[in-house]
């Protein structure tokens, strides 16, 4: 059974790259509105479970519900195809590490490419959407330009006004500052604790301690493929239940 | 010499004709061509093995023959299976599956060199099959691609040359006949030569066009 306020639940799942077992039996849900940080160490399969997620990678096992309906099976039981994975994917929004805008594109472009050639909304109505997010972003100044232009904290703020564009019921990050100079990481952070604030749902793979402690509602903590603990951040950053997450704490706040 | 160009220049619309059926040829074997490659690249980098296999093995096929049997084969060999074509459409056919081959290869390089990450954006916000690779996949492959493309254009066009020994009225067919007429070898075929270079300077105009694009983007 499905929690009602649930937009997310993920349910036991597992996943293997050949010898290794990457994620095991993850299970959690995330209700509308919430800010879910993901945190743990490299390699700890958070990337993985983000993926897997909308299905960019194919769980070996579990179940994963979005506002109820499940993601990669359909209602015969069978695996989904790829057309109608692609119809679920397009209610989730997807932030990726090395931004992945498309380059042959402009600023513009980009933001309203999947709203109407997947969506198939009309063109005049998404331009306008896509030009108030930008406002949004703080880049209208840079709409017609192609993304090769931009400095990397522009071009992931561009990727987070592409996800938004297609008015997605959960926005997945996946580490969206690790590719970042250092002194561009607070410009996307910023946008990020906006979006935050307004009360998007959003998982977010992060290494930013500061910001998972002020900007999250919830920490998923992972080691070795494992949801090992989960809670407020207060709790979380201040008096961890486990060895695992107290160890990883000092570690970052070590520096 | 002069009088042997002079007798060139007599023959001027015999050579423009040849021209012109150059160019109609190897814009419509480019442009067929490529339009195959389309279909045949993302066959090439599919994840069925057979198919990813058979596509294979026509475009290895197909780049380890010469040109000038393969239109031996179109327009002599293919009438022992019932099928008959009149020489232009073996030309074209020709042309067309030949170069096809070696553009679908020229993409597929490019392809794997592409970084993986925009095109899995594509299909993390809904894109898939054809959609997929015509607005997220394809565009850049031409922009990255499109002086190697340009360099096989050319290559169509001088491919199209051989086409004189099914007698199809181009340029090198044209040069010949106005040096077996009159006898003039070298003003008719140094003549032809400078044609296939305008034609070459052309595409490579295009090609210059399409860097500039490109470099916007880069």
């Amino acid at each position: 059974m499905t929690n009602d306020m649930a937009v997310l639940d993920v349910a036991g799942i597992s996943k293997r790259f050949g010898d290794l077992q990457v994620l095991s039996d993850i299970s959690f849900t995330v209700t509308r509105g919430e800010t879910v940080c993901v945190l743990g160490p490299s390699g700890s399969g958070k990337s993985t479970l983000l993926r897997c997620i909308n299905w960019l990678e194919r769980p070996d096992a579990g179940q994963i519900y979005l506002n109820g309906d499940r993601i990669g099976i359909n209602n015969g039981g069978v695996v989904m195809s790829d057309r109608e994975l692609s119809r679920v994917r397009t209610r989730i929004g997807m932030v990726f590490q090395h931004f992945a805008l498309w380059p042959h594109l402009t600023v513009l472009q980009n933001l309203m490419e999947a709203p109407v050639q997947v969506q198939r909304r009309p063109a005049a109505e998404v331009r306008e959407e896509a030009m108030a997010l930008l406002a949004k972003v703080g880049l209208s100044d840079k709409a017609d330009v192609f993304p090769a232009r931009l400095s990397g904290g522009q071009k992931q703020r561009v990727g987070i006004a592409r996800a938004l564009a297609m008015k997605p019921d959960v926005l997945l990050f996946d580490e969206p500052t690790s590719a970042l100079d250092p002194e561009l990481v607070g410009e996307v952070l910023l946008v990020m604790r906006e979006l935050a604030r307004e009360g998007r749902t959003m998982v977010i793979v992060t290494h930013e301690m500061g910001f998972a402690r002020d900007a999250a509602t919830r920490i998923l903590f992972m080691d070795r493929g494992r949801v090992v603990e989960t809670g407020p951040p207060e709790r979380f950053f201040v008096s961890p239940d486990t060895e695992r997450a107290r160890q990883f704490i000092q570690r970052y706040a070590a520096g | 010499m002069i009088r042997d160009f002079a007798i060139v220049w007599s023959e001027r619309d015999l050579l423009l004709s040849g021209l012109g059926n150059t160019t109609i040829l190897s814009v419509l074997s480019a442009i067929a061509g490529l339009v195959i490659a389309f279909v045949l690249t993302p066959a090439l980098m599919s994840k069925r093995r057979w198919l990813a296999l058979t596509v294979r093995v026509f475009v290895d096929g197909m780049r380890c023959v010469p040109f000038l049997l393969f239109a031996y084969i179109v327009y002599y060999g293919l009438p022992s299976f019932g099928i008959r074509l009149d020489n232009w459409s073996s030309g074209l056919v020709a042309l067309t599956v030949y170069h096809a081959a070696y553009l679908a290869e020229i993409l597929r390089g490019a392809w794997v060199a592409q970084p993986r990450e925009p095109i899995e954006a594509g299909v993390a916000f809904g894109f898939s099959g054809p959609r997929l690779f015509r607005r997220i996949i394809l565009p850049p492959l031409l922009l990255a691609a499109g002086p190697v493309i340009g360099n096989q254009m050319i290559q169509i066009v001088k491919d199209s040359a051989f086409l004189t020994i099914i007698a199809l009225p181009e340029l090198t067919h044209a040069a010949s006949s106005i040096q077996s007429r009159h006898y003039v070898p070298f003003a008719a075929f140094i003549t032809a030569v400078f044609l296939y270079w305008g034609l070459c300077l052309v595409i490579e105009a295009g090609v210059s066009g399409i860097d500039r694009l490109a470099s916007a983007r880069r």
